[in-house]
């Protein structure tokens, strides 16, 4: 472990390694040192991006093989909301969670039973969706967030498990095969939500905007600097007077809405639903895309859900083999780069909160040759 | 009710004990691994799943029609084992040198080691779905579809205790898990390599100073938990005589439920957590009906983490004995 972490300058990825994390640490550490000017241009940019990212032109090239406002909307859409969602209870609070898709299940079926059963108008569902989501997101967290780490990590994964299952097994929620003929949100400005996934699209753009935009005021507000500390120590955190419990069911809380909020849109447009869409898969994927981009930053973890979602369709070429690509891919990366494309600016990473206080494992020596930035706080910028 | 339970309540607890066995043993390279490493290996259920086609390869090299009797069951048996044992051994060392040295190597974080885990597990699932089950078993695109095993053991009673039958696959797969973790108690007990890995386990630093190979023990520490897994996949392939791609994934989990259920880090609270999450498991089942099973399990997680986080045996993690 760390007694042999220094001997490793003959791995012929290390150069490689240096390369990438140089090139990302920069635009990072430029984009923390831009003007405001600057950045708001940035961010316009990027709007009008995602806006005109439907088009013909731009489908052509990203997706060859398949219809591309559909890939806009789901996965890539909701991977994206999804992992900043999941990103604020992994990046931000340093809490390990494994089965972020129960929340998004939640969310889904909330949506079905609400606008099948009783016949409820799509935004009315939206509220109570996030409500339920918020909700079963407490009645998870107030038992489990005593445990640390790992197992924080195997309770949240048989809590995914368990939510699926008792779908599965609930006749009232239709059991095996689910439940069909949802019905789709209400005209809105005098849009129909119908088959096309365009309207649905710029609805969830909406979202993601909105929800980015809370989850940044959130992250630089007493809150978010109560999670970072909690990430980072939070031993040393409880000592200080942070009510780390309140703070952590607060993460969950944040999580799981986000997460509902997901489930709700996406069983709006899809008309069917089955417990065989919420497996425990899509939870790694959404946390492989949190921690591929880098877990705690937003445009990273974007990026990452993006890649993630974007990726294997657009190599839909290799057919099945998308997914042992993935996996593979998985692998390299964090042999190369495990700290993620655009890590957040940091003095250690999420896990380096190691539950043990002896904390031998995720080592304090990171031979990171990339921007480790000594002393210096990422909340202050 | 209570007559159903009363009625059911024999069978139900050689079965779970039965199952109870294999999540023992599973249990183990999570318990060595988590010991040693303080990670979760997520890639051991398909480490598992390994070892259950390697079985099942052999056992239609070796052509196996009909159920078998007497030495040859004896011998075919022992073969398939050390078959399953050396596959899977052999993959977690693979899979330790390819998805865990690196990291380890730039001592990147749990998180990290995590996801990669995750990676590994992906990936071998789909290998094994696209390439090894159409090419090497021979049959096309029906990758993700179950593979039979042919019928190694004819179930016979023999004898009854009660209103109750004790098979002899039951008792195969129960005394041959004891037997597995008698010897594995010796070995981490008694033997120098036993000694490095409990000493690495306590304090990787100091060990190290006090000269032991660490990169050596964390190898046969993984080799050690895959082949435990490879004895495991045998007797689920003879026991329920199915296999898939993703068989691993499930049993892992339930396996890691009953590490943490014994306490996790020690090698005898897995064989009692495994035991004691098969019995509970099967005993629910009678109340609530098997399709529960899983959800049952997952509970009995929660409710262990609850109240007793470090599990029946209660030894504190820096202090697992394994």
């Amino acid at each position: 472990m760390n007694a042999n972490s220094n001997i490793h300058s003959g791995n012929p990825f290390t150069a490689f390694r240096r390369t990438v994390g140089g090139f990302s640490d920069a635009v990072r550490d430029w984009w923390a040192g831009a003007p405001g000017w600057a950045r708001w241009t940035v961010y316009g940019l990027l709007i009008l991006l995602a806006i005109i990212a439907p088009s013909d032109f731009i489908g052509s090239f990203m997706s060859p093989h398949s219809h591309w406002p559909s890939l806009l909307f789901s996965p890539i859409g909701t991977f994206v909301l999804l992992a900043v969602g999941l990103n604020v209870v992994v990046g931000q609070a340093g809490l390990l969670d494994l089965g972020f898709v129960a929340f998004y299940a939640i969310g889904a079926y909330t949506m079905a039973i609400f606008g099948t059963k009783y016949g409820w108008n799509f935004w009315g569902v939206l509220v109570v969706g996030i409500f339920m989501t918020a909700i079963s997101g407490i009645v998870l967290g107030s038992p489990t967030l005593r445990l640390r780490g790992d197992y924080l990590a195997i309770v949240t994964l048989g809590f995914g498990e368990i939510v699926r299952i008792t779908a599965q097994n609930t006749d009232y929620i239709g059991g095996a095969r689910g439940i069909t003929n949802i019905p789709h949100p209400p005209s809105l400005f005098g849009v129909e939500f119908a088959l096309d996934p365009l309207p649905y699209y710029y609805l969830l753009l909406a979202a993601i905007v909105l929800v980015v935009i809370f989850a940044k005021r959130l992250e630089r507000s007493r809150v978010g600097r109560a999670w970072e500390a909690i990430r980072e120590d939070e031993d040393a955190a409880e000592l200080m007077g942070v009510p780390t419990f309140k703070f952590k069911l607060l993460a969950f809380f944040v999580g799981a809405m986000i997460g509902g909020l997901t489930g709700v849109i996406w069983a709006s447009k899809v008309i069917a639903i089955q417990p065989p869409n919420f497996p425990f898969i899509l939870s790694a994927t959404i946390l492989a895309a949190v921690v591929l981009g880098g877990s705690g930053n937003l445009p990273g973890v974007i990026i990452g859900a993006f890649l993630v979602a974007w990726l294997p369709e657009r190599f839909r070429g290799f057919a099945d083999y998308r997914i042992l690509i993935f996996g593979a891919a998985l692998v390299l990366m964090m042999a190369l780069r495990p700290e993620g494309l655009l890590p957040a600016r940091r003095r250690r990473s999420v896990a380096g909160n190691s539950s043990e206080p002896d904390g031998t494992q995720s080592g304090g020596t990171r031979s990171s040759g990339t921007g480790s930035d000594g002393m210096a706080e990422e909340v202050a910028k | 009710m209570l007559n159903d339970f009363l009625n059911q309540v024999g069978p139900s607890t050689v079965g779970g004990l039965a199952s109870g066995a294999i999540y023992a043993l599973i249990a183990l390279g999570y318990t060595m691994v988590y010991g040693v490493l303080r990670l979760i290996n997520f890639a051991h259920s398909e480490i598992f799943m390994i070892g259950s086609f390697a079985a099942l390869f052999v056992i239609l090299q070796i052509g196996v029609t009909g159920p078998l009797t007497g030495l040859a069951l004896v011998g075919t048996l022992l073969l398939l084992m050390l078959v399953a044992m050396a596959a899977s051994g052999g993959a977690a060392v693979v899979l330790e040198r390819v998805a865990y040295r690196p990291l380890r190597r730039h001592g990147a974080s749990r998180l990290a080691a995590l996801i990669s885990a995750i990676g590994a597990s992906i990936f071998l699932q789909e290998f094994f779905a696209l390439v090894v089950i159409p090419e090497v078993f021979d049959r096309p695109s029906q990758g993700r579809l179950q593979v039979p095993v042919p019928r190694l053991l004819e179930r016979d009673s023999l004898f009854t205790i009660g209103n109750t039958e004790i098979r002899n696959d039951h008792v195969i797969i129960i005394v041959s898990a004891v037997v597995m973790m008698i010897l594995l108690d010796v070995f981490v007990n008694r033997t120098r390599i036993g000694r490095g890995i409990r000493a690495t386990s306590q304090d990787p630093e100091t060990a190290t100073l006090m000269g032991v190979n660490i990169d050596k023990i964390i190898r046969t520490t993984f080799l050690v938990g895959g082949a435990m897994a490879g004895v495991a996949a045998l007797l689920y392939a003879m026991e329920f005589e199915n296999l898939r791609y993703n068989v691993g994934f499930l049993l892992g989990v339930k396996a890691f439920t009953a590490a943490v259920l014994g306490g996790i880090g020690n090698l005898r609270g897995a064989l009692l957590g495994g035991l004691a999450l098969g019995l509970i498991e099967n005993w629910g089942a009678i109340f609530f009906g098997s399709e529960w099973k899983d959800v049952i399990a997952f509970s009995v997680l929660v409710l262990v983490l609850l109240f007793r986080p470090t599990g029946i045996l209660g030894e504190s993690l820096q202090r697992a004995r394994a």
